[in-house]
């Protein structure tokens, strides 16, 4: 009888338990908002997600047990109704049951786990190599093969969006916080290396549909791999703490059939030749003013601020600063060099001389500055300089 | 039970002021050297913490509640978490424990006090000079820390000259920890009562007896690794500096070594307080008592060899990333047998629900969700998709909150009486008790879905698709936080209006010498060595085996 009780209440509680289960893990998701690890696009991301599900399982079933253990004992157990207490303290055959089961079922974890580590850990066999450089707060890639590099950051819109007391409206905004001015273009069918690295401090490259991320150190080289199995634009962020904008330098990679990925090869290096020409070039005082105006909001503004104030002490104003005022040179120096110690980048790993050429001179003019003088691409040398 | 008047009452041997207070308020409390009162400061100092880290983890989540930024800079936003981190780990949580290790250890023990009393109160009043020091980074040049409150480098670098203030403050805390730790460990090793063997110990005193070898162990590593960052910060060394020959994975080793038995620093003595209520409310003797010895002190072993599964990520080997991934999975086991144990020292109990004992089933369910979101993050290639997000997030808070701060509030809820002498009010603690729960899960359940769904960790912004949990866990945090101050109102009632005295046994199921003294405790305690017989050991029939 008492037995016979103690199981219909278990078996009670159980259903209870598995409702409440149910309501945590399955229902919220027909609210329409996505509650799971995505399945992804690549071979180690489908291997994590199937990891992840193996372990939420045995997790859940545990944690279900468990419970409904502890709540039968809860309902049947109490002093109100007259239960008396038992007086057992200890039982040597349950507690080597329960060392030795859990261990038979992390071993059964450990197998699955130790493949996916093994899989996801050679990178050997690569059909091409993407080198991406974590900088506060940007990303640069670097295809080795077909010496291709370029600069991806927050797109313009979602930038004027982010700002405090913007008045805009996130939702408007197309992937808000998501898109960038370049994505990585990357091919499908192909196994990718990545060498990841930072600059600066520690960032993170994260895409979710690709199926890990990894840390971005300065110093370091990490090495990962995909292998981008269907055609689409994957969105990801920076996953590591790195400082006032950490939120706000995603990633977007656009995967492409391999006749449109060549394509876009060829494109990019059309435009890499025309500006090696530009260097070359003259430039106007105006032309200047007006591209260096433009580098100035993507790369300078977020420290410096759009109005050159800069946000002291950490970042320093440009308006009526020596640095900015002084000789030419040691303008140049710092943009070219960066400022060891701060968050001041060496811009020549990031821009072209071009770049360098007209946001020094806008820096010069702008916010009351007015040097009037004006540099050319050609008066900037952006490597060897450190024998200088 | 005649010997409960014999040490209850002892002014024997005291021929002035029956209980020899200090008299004046300075003297009590600035120059206490007194177990009691010193962990009273402790939990009174903690309590204050809890609440200003609170009302910064308020100031995140308000910033959260919809995406776009409407309220601080990212750069604030940073700070906040920073400190919101740094206050209720090394303010909030830490204090605690060492306040109830003064109070309780000494009663639990037959100590007449701890063995080392003005370095007691030295350990302590370095605490408010430390928080003061690194609370005022806030309205520095430049700001507080704003790197995470792991300090990672280069980042926290890159922090103002307030980085100097911030590692002082650290350097502090640990010097105060690791006093308290010596003096818990002397008093423990040194000032049992006659009878009082290793193994009569309740689990309380045992956990604490590990923390504070824990302690000892890693707060000097924590000095160490902050120290090289402020001479890489302000001397020009490269520690940490690749472009000096030094190495910032380095400091994340370092930092872990210390940081993943910190973690059990704050769970360890709540597995302690656990073991106390429920076999109290179950009026049932713990299950398994040696084997929650032993699973604690495997616990505190383990700690010091998974630090790196906090570093998944950072491109580790092949075989280094194996070894922590299956040293980590293996603490599972250890601390399934202290949830199995607990479960089985409620079964077949006669059990009540007094608010002690729902914060302690409170704690056994949320704790054993937090373990198990843990078990999954063990998994190192699936850690590289949960790493860094929101389901960490929602991890380490389950283990936390309705882990070792559930376990707090337990432990205030089953000795207050003992503390006051005066009954707390059953019907607000429990409203506490429910409306803490409900709304500690509205706040961090939501975040496993979003960290899932690739919501990163410690942005001040998101993308849209992330705002309807984002909401929700907001309102779980603003309603958790405004909850909480149904337990000042609590802890202020008993103490000074509460009319409904407190026996010396407040609980009918309570077994062990704190329960042998009056309510409240004396002044002095046990400044004659109580004789202990059996009735007054919880354990004293697992000896015989």
């Amino acid at each position: 009888m008492n037995r016979q009780n103690t199981f219909i209440v278990a078996i009670a509680v159980l259903a209870a338990i598995s409702a409440a289960f149910w309501l945590l893990l399955v229902a919220p998701a027909l609210t329409g908002n996505e509650i799971n690890m995505p399945v992804g696009v690549t071979p180690q991301s489908v291997t994590h997600y199937e990891l992840h599900m193996i372990i939420l399982w045995i997790c859940v079933v545990i944690g279900v047990l468990v419970f409904t253990a502890m709540f039968t004992s809860i309902i049947l157990h109490r002093k109100s109704k007259g239960h008396e207490a038992a007086t057992f303290s200890h039982s040597t055959r349950a507690e080597i049951a329960w060392t030795i089961i859990p261990v038979l079922i992390l071993i059964g974890m450990a197998i699955p786990a130790t493949t996916a580590l093994v899989q996801m850990e050679d990178s050997t066999g690569a059909d091409m190599t993407v080198k991406i450089t974590g900088y506060q707060w940007k990303w640069k890639y670097e295809y080795l093969e077909d010496d291709i590099q370029f600069i991806s950051t927050l797109d313009a819109n979602s930038n004027a969006a982010r700002q405090l007391h913007s008045g805009m409206d996130p939702r408007e905004v197309e992937n808000y916080l998501l898109d960038v001015d370049n994505p990585v273009v990357l091919p499908v069918g192909k196994k990718i290396k990545f060498l990841i690295t930072a600059d600066d401090v520690i960032h993170a490259w994260w895409v979710p549909d690709l199926g890990w991320k990894r840390d971005a150190i300065p110093g370091f080289i990490n090495e990962a791999w995909t292998y981008i199995e269907e055609p689409g634009v994957y969105r990801g962020q920076c996953a590591e703490l790195c400082g006032k904008d950490h939120g706000f330098m995603p990633i977007v990679v656009n995967a492409l059939p391999e006749d449109e990925y060549r394509a876009w090869v060829a494109q990019q290096r059309g435009e890499a030749v025309a500006e090696a020409q530009a260097v070359h070039q003259d430039w106007t005082d105006e032309a200047l003013m007006s591209s260096g105006s433009e580098v100035f909001a993507s790369q300078c503004a977020t420290c410096h601020q759009q109005d050159g104030s800069g946000l002291p002490p950490a970042f320093p104003a440009l308006a009526g600063s020596p640095v900015a005022t002084g000789p030419v040179a040691d303008t140049l120096d710092i943009v070219i060099h960066g400022r060891q110690g701060t968050a001041m980048q060496a811009f020549s790993e990031l821009l072209t001389a071009t770049e360098i050429a007209s946001v020094v001179t806008y820096v010069r003019n702008a916010f009351g500055n007015d040097s009037g003088d004006s540099v050319q691409p050609s008066d900037v040398t952006l490597h060897g300089g450190e024998d200088s | 039970m005649s010997s409960i008047a014999d040490t209850g009452i002892t002014h024997v041997h005291d021929d002035h002021d029956h209980d020899h207070k200090p008299r004046g308020f300075l003297n009590r409390w600035l120059f206490t050297t007194n177990h009691k009162d010193i962990g009273t400061l402790y939990l009174v100092f903690s309590l204050l913490m809890f609440f200003i880290g609170g009302s910064m983890a308020l100031v995140i989540r308000a910033e959260l509640f919809v995406p776009g930024l409407q309220l601080v800079h990212p750069e604030f936003f940073n700070q906040m978490t920073t400190m919101h981190a740094l206050i209720m780990v090394f303010g909030a949580v830490m204090p605690a424990w060492v306040g109830f290790a003064n109070w309780m250890i000494p009663l639990m023990i037959g100590a007449p006090d701890m063995a080392l009393p003005r370095m007691n109160n030295w350990s302590f009043w370095i605490l408010p000079f430390a928080f003061t020091m690194l609370l005022s980074t806030l309205f520095m040049d430049g700001g507080g820390p704003a790197a995470g409150w792991t300090l990672y480098p280069p980042l926290s670098l890159q922090t103002g000259n307030s980085f100097a203030f911030v590692v002082f403050a650290v350097h502090m805390m640990g010097i105060s920890s690791i006093m308290g730790s010596i003096n818990v460990i002397a008093t423990i090793i040194n000032m049992r009562a006659p009878g009082m063997t290793l193994l009569r110990m309740p689990l309380f005193v045992w956990t604490w007896l590990i923390t504070a070898y824990l302690l000892i162990a890693v707060m000097p590593v924590l000095a160490g690794a902050v120290t090289m960052l402020l001479t890489d910060h302000f001397f020009g060394t490269s520690f940490f500096n690749a472009a000096g020959g030094g190495d910032p994975v380095m400091f994340q080793h370092i930092f872990w070594f210390f940081g993943h038995p910190e973690v059990y620093i704050m769970i360890l003595p709540a597995f302690g307080v656990i073991s106390e209520i429920l076999p109290t409310f179950s009026r049932k003797p713990l299950f398994g008592y040696a084997a929650m010895v032993y699973a604690t002190a495997s616990i505190a072993f383990l700690s010091f060899i998974v630090w790196a599964h906090h570093m998944f990520t950072v491109g580790m080997p092949l075989e280094g990333e194996l070894f922590f991934m299956y040293a980590t999975m293996l603490i599972a086991v250890p601390t399934g047998v202290k949830v199995f144990n607990w479960v089985s020292t409620m079964w077949k109990g006669s059990m009540t629900f007094e608010t002690p004992m729902l914060f302690a089933i409170g704690f056994v369910v949320l704790f054993t969700i937090g373990g198990l979101s843990g078990l999954m993050l063990a998994i190192s290639a699936a850690d590289f998709q949960y790493h860094d997000t929101y389901f960490v997030v929602a991890h380490f808070h389950y283990v936390l909150v309705p882990g070792s701060v559930f376990a707090l509030m337990a432990g205030t809820y089953y000795w207050l009486p003992k503390w006051t002498g005066m009954m707390y009010s059953e019907r607000w603690g429990k409203l506490h008790f429910w409306l803490s729960t409900i709304f500690v899960n509205v706040l961090f359940f939501p975040q496993h879905y979003l960290g899932l769904a690739g919501m990163p960790r410690r942005i001040p912004d998101y993308s849209p698709q992330f705002a309807d949990f984002n909401k929700i866990s907001s309102i779980g945090g603003f309603a958790f936080g405004l909850t909480q101050l149904i337990f000042v109102g609590v802890i202020v009632h008993a103490v000074w209006v509460s009319k409904k005295k407190a026996r010396a046994r407040v609980w009918e199921g309570a077994i062990g010498l704190e329960w042998t003294v009056p309510s409240p405790a004396p002044y002095h305690t046990f400044e004659k060595a109580p004789d202990i017989d059996e009735s007054m050991v919880p354990h004293a029939d697992e000896i015989s085996h």
